[in-house]
């Protein structure tokens, strides 16, 4: 069936540009732009660039996702207060663009692919299987922010089936054995890193 | 496999198709034809409304005249003939134009209106033998009038759990066809903007922000979405249940009160032309259900009149806010709560006339008869699902009890009247029980736009002149306009006074009064039309009736001023029980007495329960404004 929001909305996902303020967040002052506090203040910048402007919610949520790495409640609630928006709509507008997450992505992304090939090789006892060893229900991500799980459509890489992507790193030809080493690697990796990091 | 229809894409509309009603404006008219009959329509009306005003039905789903016309159900699809091919076409926003051909029951469009219509069916929790719409659902009717008896597409269903946490209102996503009738009326007419389009494709929910339930959100609980809806997807929260324990108890005196509205509204329910006025077979109703006493709100109403009339003379004395805000409509207060706070001050502080009613039957009633009060159960009939909200405020009421215990709408008493087996037209007509029954025209009035206004002003014009006035005198307070003002002398001086209904009315006139603009008096209501459009009012998803209630809401209110008329005692300060209350029990408007019982205080609430500023951001908010 139709879906029929489609036609309500004029911008099409691909088709925003968002044009950012100069003093956009810069990466290296990332220390400061870490506390709850300073990322409203930056969002507040981006808010009275666009001042009234209510055409411009989608580019300012593009902005606020970018702060703050996803778009909870409180913040949609923020915007939607300071815009003078009603928040349903901007609920509506940052559920339908799938460019916009609600919940915070992990350290990791694993994408299995449900593409035909792998599908009919496994891929859903993979799903399965992994969403049993991160402990995921209806979330997207583990508890302990790890790793965000999704699914996605065939990677091209058919002849590896079944295929799943940990960021970049392509893994093929999968059982549901294999699974708990690979999120090992991941995890001891990160381990590693945080010890560099104390010392 | 049936055939799915591909779209052309649709011409703009111009004008809403509402043009029948403005015939004084010139406008340019075009000749079609439809079926084979030539019909002459104002340009730019749609196909739908043309051939409605020749009498050929075309079904309509997400439709609602001139105020949810987004062509998404699709089951009004015809077949139109361009540049001499037929191409499917959804009537409702597709518009006239000279020479068009059309056909609305050709073979193929039957075929893809069924097509439409099963794909509803195929993702709708079908139980319609439960359902609280059985028999009165537009989707019901639909799929009856196209025969459609198996549904080809099966595969996966959402599958909600029900909200059913909050006194007023119901919401099942499992039946909700997404024809976003909800959001139009709440955002277009009551401008309280609750619903929008969550998601997209198979999962898109038309919802709260964040799926959360309507006592979570800035909802007015004035019920106008439930009246909108096609299906039983949106339903009052029923409480027919505990009113049938409370009558069963041997311990309990059960004392039901009316509001005025529900004497010409209740007909309908059982088959009586809109506007039908049917006082007397309710009260005889309501006895046989087995209430230990009949009364009418009216009574209460002339009570509301005496202390708001006093308030705002008091008011235009000096002491208090002007201008002075009406505030008999729970869901208009609730309005003011979270968007306008700021005149929380100016709202009369006089409790509802239901809610007076209540605390009088637990004090002043019980005392008379004797009875204890926590053995008392006061039932409201009303016309609003507001008014369950309301009855459920903790400010209502006393540590020992409260002062309404269960509040049914219109539509509820007329199942519990089906439940009871009572053959409604065969009632003899009964009168109410006195004293509390006993009532002014102006008692009536308070049910429709404008009532309260005049029915105050009736009294507080004899409290200043100490001389009747003239009933013709301020016909024009009735109008059908959303935002009416007008000038009214008192003594010594003239006040300015406005009537706003609907709440997207009220925005109009909160926002002149921010700007500045001076009145004295305003009587606002939550629901288009005031109680007659209510919330909990009969709602038509049969054949015959496929226009929501609120269009009817002209012919009940003249019902109202029949009744008023036909009075003989059409002023507040004349009801002889009113009288002996206030000699009794409660002084004189305005007494220590009457402002323990009868009066109340309000609450900011916020725009966005839950989010304010400085919960969002912490201790930091000061770099937030
Ligand atoms: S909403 Fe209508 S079609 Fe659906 S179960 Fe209820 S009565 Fe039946
Ligand atoms: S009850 Fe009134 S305010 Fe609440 S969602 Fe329905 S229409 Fe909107
Ligand atoms: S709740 Fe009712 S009015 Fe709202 S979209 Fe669903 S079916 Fe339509
Ligand atoms: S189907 Fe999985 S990579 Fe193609
Ligand atoms: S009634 Fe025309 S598309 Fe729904």
């Amino acid at each position: 069936m139709k879906a029929t929001t489609e036609q309500e909305y004029p911008h099409s996902e691909q088709g925003i540009v968002p044009l950012l303020p100069k003093t956009e967040t810069k990466p290296e002052k990332r220390e400061m732009v870490d506390t709850k506090d300073h990322k409203y203040r930056e969002l507040d910048k981006i808010l009275d660039h666009y001042r009234g402007e209510k055409g411009e919610l989608i580019r300012v949520l593009h902005s606020a996702q970018k702060i703050f790495g996803y778009l909870p409640p409180e913040v949609q609630a923020y915007v939607a207060l300071k815009m003078d928006i009603p928040v349903s709509e901007v609920n509506g507008v940052v559920t339908f663009y799938t460019l916009f997450v609600t919940e915070p992505k992990g350290k990791h992304t694993i994408s299995v692919c449900m593409g035909t090939a792998c599908y009919v090789k496994g891929a859903r006892e993979v799903m399965d299987k992994l969403k049993d060893e991160l402990k995921l229900d209806a979330r997207e991500t583990s508890a302990d922010g790890m790793f965000t799980l999704r699914s996605t459509r065939c990677l091209g890489a058919c002849g590896m089936a079944p295929v799943m992507t940990v960021d970049e790193e392509v893994h093929g030809k999968l059982n549901a054995g294999d699974l708990t080493g690979i999120l090992k690697i991941y995890q001891e990796q990160d381990a590693g890193e945080e010890h560099d990091q104390v010392h | 496999m049936p055939e799915v229809p591909e779209f052309t894409p649709t011409p703009e509309i111009k004008e809403p198709g509402n043009l029948f009603e403005h015939d004084e404006i010139e406008m340019k008219t075009v000749k079609l034809t439809i079926d084979g009959r030539e019909v002459i329509a104002p340009e730019g009306t749609s196909i739908l409304e043309a051939a409605r005003s020749v009498g050929i039905e075309i079904p309509s789903l997400c439709y609602l005249k001139g105020i949810n016309e987004i062509g998404s159900c699709r089951v009004c699809l015809v077949e139109v003939e361009i540049k001499g091919t037929m191409t499917l076409q959804a009537s409702c926003v597709y518009p006239v134009s000279e020479g068009l051909t059309v056909y609305t029951n050709s073979p193929r469009a039957i075929r893809v209106r069924r097509t439409m219509v099963e794909l509803l069916l195929s993702d709708h929790h079908r139980e319609c033998t439960t359902c609280v719409r059985n028999l009165n659902c537009e989707l019901q009717n639909i799929a009856d009038d196209l025969g459609i008896r198996n549904i080809k597409y099966t595969g996966e269903m959402n599958d909600v759990p029900i909200f059913n946490d909050n006194p007023f209102i119901m919401r099942d996503y499992n039946k909700c066809i997404k024809c976003r009738r909800c959001e139009a009326i709440c955002s277009k007419v009551q401008e309280v903007n609750v619903y929008s389009g969550l998601g997209r494709g198979f999962e898109m929910k038309v919802a709260p922000a964040f799926m959360q339930d309507l006592s979570e959100v800035a909802c007015i609980t004035c019920g106008q979405c439930v009246i909108a809806c096609p299906t039983g997807s949106l339903v009052e929260k029923e409480c027919i249940e505990s009113v049938w324990e409370a009558l069963e108890d041997k311990d309990k005196y059960v004392v039901v009160q009316t509001a005025p509205s529900i004497q010409v509204t209740l007909g309908e329910s059982f088959g009586y032309p809109v506007g039908t006025i049917v006082t007397g077979k309710l009260v005889a109703a309501l006895r046989r259900l087995g209430f230990d006493s009949v009364f009418a709100t009216d009574f209460s109403a002339d009570l509301t009149i005496m202390e708001e009339a006093n308030e705002l003379l008091e008011r235009l004395d000096g002491h208090g806010k002007l201008p002075l805000l009406s505030s008999c409509s729970p869901g208009w207060v609730k309005f003011c709560e979270h968007f306008y706070p700021e005149f929380i001050e100016n709202l009369s502080s006089c409790k509802s006339p239901h809610e007076m009613f209540g605390a009088l039957t637990k004090t002043y009633f019980a005392e008379k008869q004797g009875l204890d009060p926590e053995k008392i159960v006061v039932v409201a009939i009303m016309p609003c699902t507001a008014k369950k909200f309301e009855a459920a405020r903790p400010e209502f009421g006393t540590k020992r009890f409260k002062d309404v215990d269960w509040v049914l709408t219109t539509r509820e008493l007329a199942r519990m009247i089906r439940q009871a087996g009572i053959k409604f037209h065969d009632l003899t007509d009964e009168d109410y029980d006195t004293p509390l029954g006993i009532s002014s025209g102006a008692g009536a009035i308070f049910g429709s736009t404008g009532g309260v206004i005049e029915a105050a002003v009736r009294t507080a014009y004899f409290l200043t002149t100490g001389k009747e006035m003239d009933l013709l005198d301020y016909y024009e307070f009735r109008g059908i306009s959303g935002l009416k003002e007008m000038e009214v002398k008192l003594k010594e001086q003239t006040i300015k006074v406005a009537i706003a209904h609907g709440t997207g009315n009220a925005r109009r006139l909160l926002d002149r009064l921010r700007s500045g603009e001076k009145f004295h008096y305003a009587e606002i209501m939550a629901c288009p039309g005031g109680c007659v459009g209510g919330g909990g009012q009969p709602i038509f998803g049969t054949r015959d009736h496929k226009e929501i209630s609120l269009n009817y809401r002209h012919n009940r209110a003249d019902a109202l001023d029949r009744i008023d008329y036909s009075k003989e005692l059409r002023r507040a300060h004349e009801n002889p029980a009113v009288k002996k209350i206030y000699e009794d029990y409660l002084g004189h408007p305005l007494s220590d007495r009457a402002k323990e019982l009868l009066h109340t205080y309000y609450t900011p609430r916020g725009k966005l329960p839950g989010f304010e500023l400085e919960n969002l951001t912490g201790e930091h908010n000061k770099y937030l404004h």
